[in-house]
Formats: C-alpha cells, sequence, structure tokens
C-alpha cells in the first residue's frame, strides 16, 4: 500500500459508518435498560416488548402502506418523464425536467411547510394520504434521475427495430422497453421505497397523528425504558434492508446477465 | 457483377424530389431516382452525406419535408413505419438482448396467424437461410459480431418484405469477416430476390455487391449508375476521387465538333469520344485516368494504342501489385499506376527510365 494515511482514512470512515449499526443488535440482546457497557447479559425481552408493542405495529403497518404506494407512484411518474426526456424533443424540455428533479437539492424541510400551507388552505385533512403526497414529491426526482439513465443506456433502434417488424408503439413498449429498462425500475422502487420508510419530516408536518414508524421511534426515544425495545426494532429494520438489498442485488445480477450487459458495479 | 436484366424489371422504389430538413439543416436535398424490384442497390457516400436520412425516410422512421416516396407504386406518405412491406438491419444489429435467438428472428412473426409449428418452421428455416441452424435456443447477447448479423438478416427477411433495408450492416466486421459476409449478402439477395438497398461509406464494398450505386454528396445524389460505369466513366472529379483513385492532368480543349480534342499534360494530343467527357463546361478542364490504365512496357513489348516516355519517381511495393509514381515526359507531377508483379520481370528503381503504353479510350475528360 502506497498511501497509509489514504487507508486509514478509508478504514476509519467504514467504522464510523457501521460501528454504529453493528451496536443495534448488540443492545438489542443486553440484559439491561440502560444502553451502555459493559454488557450485562443476554435476553430476547426487547423483542417480545416490541412484539406486543399494538401502536408500533400499527406504525409499521402505515409506514409501510405508505412506503409501497409512494414508491410505486414515484416509479410510474419517473418512467413517464425519464421516457419523455430521453425519446422526445418537445419545448421547454430543459427547464422542465431540471424543475421535476429540483426537489433533490431542495430543503425537504420547505417542501412539508408549503404543503401543509396548502393542505390546510383547501381544507384537506391530513391523513396518511397526504404524507403519501408528501413522499411522491420528494421521491418522484430520485426515480426520473434513475430511470433516465436506464432509459439512456438502452440503444434507441431496438425500439425502431420492434417497430419495423410490425409491432405498435404501445407492444413495442411492453414486449421491448419494459424489460430492458426493468432493472432501472427495480432500483427506482427500491431508493424510493427507502427514502419513504424512513422520512421523518414529512411524515410529522403532514401526519394526522396516527402512528407512522419514524415519528413513532424518535418518540420513543425519549423515554430511556423504551430505548432497548427500539434498538429491537432497529435490529429487525437493519436485517430487513439487507434481505431487500440481497433481493434487489439478485434480480439486478440476473438482468444483467440475462441481457449480456456490463456490470457497472454500482446499484443505481 | 452488373446484373444487366435488373434493368427492365419493374420499379420498387421511387423518390421524387424528395427533401427533409432537420430544423435548418438542409439533410436531403431533392433527391430523385428510382430503384428497380430485385435490385441489389447501394447509397454510397462520405459520413453526413444523407444516406442513411435517405434510407430511414423508405423504413418510414423519417418523415420527409417535401417531395414523394413510392413503394412498389404507393405513396407512402402517412404510412407508418410498421405496417410498410419494408424490414430494416440497423447498423448495430438492434437485436434484442433479452430474447434468445429463435425468439429474436420469430419476433416479426408475433401477429401473424399462422400456427405454432409452421412459425417454428419459419425460424428453423430463416436461420438455416443465413447459416445459423442450431443456434436457435442460444440467448442473443452471446453470439459474435457475425453472427448477430446473421441474426438481424433472418429476422428481416422472415417477413419477406419487398424491400430490405441495410444501414452499414458490415461496418462493426473485422476485414475477413466483412468479405466473407459481403459474398454471402450477394448470394442471399439473389436466393430472395429481395430489393436490397444498403448503405455504405465503403467504395469497394458499393462496388463488390451492387447491381447499382448512387453517389451521395451533402445530400444529393452526384451519379446513379451500376459499378462499372462508376469506375470507369465517374461524371465529376468528385465522384472520380471517391470511388478509388484517380489520376488527373490539366488539359486544354483544342476543338469540339461531336469529338472533343484535347491538349493534355504529359498526354500530348488526344481524341475523345463525347461518352468521355464529363461536366457542364464550367469548372476546370482536366482528363483522369485509374492507376491500371497506364502500363509499364518491358524489353519486347510494344504498345497496342499509344506509348510515352517516362521517368519512376516513387515505388511501393504490395507482394502482388506494384504502385509507381511516374512522372511523364513534360508532365509536371506524376500519375500513380498500378502494376500486377510477374515472375521472372523485374520491379524498376526510383529512377528509371521506362516506356508506358496507355490508350485514350481509357481517360476521362472533366470540365
Ligand atoms: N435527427 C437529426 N437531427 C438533426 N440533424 C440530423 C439528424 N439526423 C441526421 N442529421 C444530420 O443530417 C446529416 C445527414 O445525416 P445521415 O445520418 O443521413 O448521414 P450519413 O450519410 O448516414 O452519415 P454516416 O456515414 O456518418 O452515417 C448529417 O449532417 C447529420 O448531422
Ligand atoms: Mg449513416
Amino acid at each position: 500500500m502506497k498511501f497509509p494515511i489514504l487507508r486509514s482514512y478509508a478504514i476509519i470512515y467504514l467504522l464510523f459508518l457501521y460501528a454504529p449499526i453493528i451496536l443495534l443488535p448488540i443492545f438489542a440482546f443486553n440484559d439491561s435498560k440502560i444502553v451502555a457497557f459493559p454488557l450485562s447479559g443476554f435476553t430476547t425481552e426487547w423483542f417480545g416488548q416490541m412484539w406486543a408493542d399494538s401502536q408500533l405495529r400499527i406504525a409499521a403497518k402505515n409506514s409501510l402502506t405508505i412506503a409501497v404506494v409512494t414508491a410505486t407512484l414515484s416509479t410510474i411518474l419517473g418512467i413517464f418523464a425519464a421516457r419523455a426526456s430521453v425519446r422526445y424533443d418537445w419545448k421547454g424540455k430543459g427547464p422542465i425536467i431540471g424543475l421535476i428533479t429540483l426537489p433533490l437539492v431542495l430543503p425537504e424541510m420547505i417542501v412539508a411547510m408549503a404543503l401543509l400551507t396548502v393542505l390546510l388552505s383547501m381544507g384537506i385533512s391530513l391523513s396518511i394520504w397526504t404524507i403519501i403526497l408528501g413522499h411522491v414529491l420528494v421521491c418522484t426526482p430520485f426515480a426520473v434521475v434513475i430511470l433516465t439513465a436506464a432509459f439512456q443506456s438502452l440503444d434507441r433502434s431496438l425500439e425502431e427495430a420492434a417497430y419495423d417488424l410490425g409491432e405498435s408503439a404501445a407492444s413495442t413498449f411492453r414486449l421491448i422497453i419494459l424489460p430492458l429498462v426493468m432493472p432501472g425500475i427495480l432500483s427506482s422502487f427500491l431508493i424510493c421505497f427507502t427514502i419513504s420508510i424512513d422520512e421523518f419530516i414529512i411524515a410529522n408536518f403532514l401526519g394526522s397523528g396516527q402512528p407512522i414508524l419514524s415519528v413513532y421511534i424518535f418518540g420513543n426515544f425519549r423515554f430511556p425504558a423504551r430505548v432497548p425495545s427500539m434498538m429491537a426494532l432497529g435490529t429487525v429494520l437493519v436485517l430487513l434492508s439487507i434481505t431487500l438489498l440481497i433481493i434487489a442485488e439478485y434480480f439486478r445480477r440476473r438482468g444483467i446477465a440475462k441481457t449480456g450487459g456490463k456490470d457497472t458495479g454500482g446499484f443505481l | 457483377m452488373t446484373n444487366t436484366a435488373t434493368t427492365d424489371r419493374p420499379d420498387m422504389i421511387e423518390f421524387r424530389d424528395v427533401h427533409k430538413y432537420y430544423g435548418d439543416y438542409h439533410a436531403l436535398r431533392g433527391i430523385t431516382a428510382t430503384i428497380k424490384a430485385g435490385e441489389f442497390f447501394s447509397l454510397l457516400g462520405p459520413s453526413g452525406c444523407g444516406k442513411t436520412t435517405l434510407l430511414r425516410t423508405i423504413a418510414g422512421f423519417e418523415s420527409i419535408s417535401s417531395g414523394v416516396v413510392l413503394i412498389d407504386g404507393k405513396n407512402m406518405e402517412g404510412v407508418a413505419a410498421n405496417v410498410r412491406p419494408t424490414n430494416m438491419v440497423f447498423q448495430s444489429y438492434a437485436i434484442f438482448p433479452h430474447l434468445s435467438v429463435e425468439e429474436n428472428v420469430g419476433f416479426g412473426l408475433r401477429r401473424d396467424p399462422m400456427s405454432k409449428a409452421d412459425k417454428a418452421k419459419a425460424v428453423a428455416e430463416a436461420l438455416e437461410m443465413v447459416g445459423l441452424k442450431g443456434y436457435g435456443k442460444r440467448a442473443a447477447h452471446a453470439l459474435s459480431g457475425g453472427q448477430r448479423q446473421r441474426v438481424a438478416l433472418a429476422r428481416a427477411l422472415i417477413l419477406k418484405p419487398k424491400v430490405l433495408l441495410l444501414d452499414e450492416p458490415l461496418s462493426a466486421l473485422d476485414k475477413k469477416m466483412r468479405e466473407q459476409m459481403q459474398v454471402e449478402l450477394i448470394r442471399l439477395q439473389r436466393q430472395v430476390g429481395i430489393t436490397f438497398i444498403l448503405v455504405t461509406h465503403d467504395q469497394e464494398e458499393a462496388l463488390v455487391m451492387s447491381d447499382r450505386i448512387a453517389v451521395m454528396f451533402e445530400g444529393q445524389i452526384a451519379q446513379l449508375a451500376d459499378p462499372e460505369t462508376l469506375y470507369r466513366r465517374p461524371n465529376s472529379r468528385k465522384v472520380a476521387d471517391f470511388i478509388g483513385t484517380m489520376n488527373f492532368m490539366p488539359a486544354k480543349i483544342l476543338s469540339e465538333n461531336g469529338k472533343v480534342e484535347v491538349e493534355a499534360m504529359g498526354f500530348g494530343r488526344v481524341e475523345l469520344d463525347a461518352s468521355q467527357v464529363m461536366g457542364s463546361g464550367s469548372g476546370e478542364v482536366s482528363v483522369g485516368l485509374r492507376p491500371e490504365t497506364l502500363t509499364i512496357l518491358f524489353e519486347g513489348q510494344t504498345a497496342t494504342d499509344r506509348e510515352s516516355m517516362a521517368t519512376v519517381e516513387e515505388v511501393v511495393y504490395y507482394g502482388d501489385m506494384t504502385y509507381y509514381d511516374l512522372r511523364l515526359d513534360g508532365a509536371d507531377h506524376p500519375v500513380r499506376i498500378s502494376m500486377r508483379n510477374v515472375f521472372g520481370r523485374p520491379v524498376l528503381d526510383i529512377g528509371a527510365r521506362t516506356r508506358v503504353a496507355w490508350s485514350p479510350g481509357a481517360l476521362v475528360l472533366f470540365r
């Protein structure tokens, strides 16, 4: 190794990133209400407590609903925008696509406040649907960016070939384009899902007080007695994320192998 | 390989004063031409001259700004690409990467009401025709360039189009493979009898394969003729330069009455037939000759027509051929000639004096 400093920098960086996450399961199984070393013994009590928490179950169900609906809607909207921007030329394309993706760099705070103001003045009552609305606004730019890359990597002549062989625009889209951008669609769905499930500001602002996972976890951290069971919940979430990632990566690799594409390594 | 039989065939494609604008850019500038049924036709020209654009107007991928395109006598205005009686082989082959070879080849039959068994048979036949028998189950992305090319051909031909459009189909192949595919394409075209329209910027490829060639520059057809005419009687210096090598010598017109008498540098006075005279009379006057039309005379050989003296200025030995730069007496620059190397005959040295034979009939006058 030529640059020992860079190497230690990289190691410290990774430690900083992942060590706290490793602490989650450690304390989730620690037989003590106090989250601190030294550890005092093994228990699964916190998982039991978590499981028995009916509020938490409602929160999880709400969050899952919000995340799945958000990811689906954002990805569909992303497909439309990406397709329109890659394939067609229209007036004002640059500015419009720019504005669509702008929320990527817009503080979520602003989106949340503005939406709340508008919704309230329109007399729309807050519910998980208003949260979904906010999440779709935040997630769609990610979907557009990911899917634009996917559509761009598609050889235009594939589409023309299908058309040339007698297919309609719609069947060409279904038979050729959709299967080939599927890895991108999957990426988009997962990213949007992840963003939505741990989003806090919008969920807090636009929620009607119904329990939402992120808000619920934050609220429970105020009570030291509840912290260990939140650690257990965190552990479950980490396992869930890893499982999801493995599944996604499996499909991504299979997609690439099937089309003979080059693996660029990145998940996006 | 001029096929004279094609001249009396019916028209398959007709362009009438076709113009195409991309915004302000005038990509096709008044194309008028006819392509015969069953003909192997090539569009030849330098990069950016509009070959692909013209081909795509036939396929229906590109709308035209004005003019008419007829296919088999039918005006194609408003006829979408997916219902035109044409199929295309794309430069990138456009093989569907997520489908197998047979799914690719059979793709166009998807909407055909014929039975599954008939479709499978048609696919097998198409694969056999292009020399890919037994490759049906392979994944399309696991094929070599040449094999992809064949899949693309089979996929287009299985629909028995009236016209097969090929956009630089061989340009991605290496030289050996390209030459092999050239021969196969010619064979295939004769076998199926479909009109082939090939886009290429490779003049050799066009000469080898085509019944007729349209040479394009800047959105216009500069000359449309069979390969031999294009080579021997190019109608402008530009066409002559683009197709093979041509030597030019300045000349002066002395008189014309039916025949044209000229004084050409290095050649002296020659009388040319009207068919050898090209151009409108507005350009500078020069005579052109191909490298193989000047022959070095060795001991004991005599010219059958005209004979001149020349000095060897450069020798490039190619094994089967030798290229010489010869300065004809009285000329201010050399001409490049090619001589087939014959066993027992020496290759001349630089500076050598030699006699050369030529014939006025091989000259072309540009003016
Ligand atoms: N969609 C388009 N928009 C604007 N200009 C275009 C478009 N397609 C082609 N052109 C222009 O039209 C001209 C002709 O293009 P075309 O693709 O027909 O050239 P070509 O003869 O096939 O060249 P090549 O040998 O490089 O493929 C080029 O100058 C090109 O830049
Ligand atoms: Mg082209």
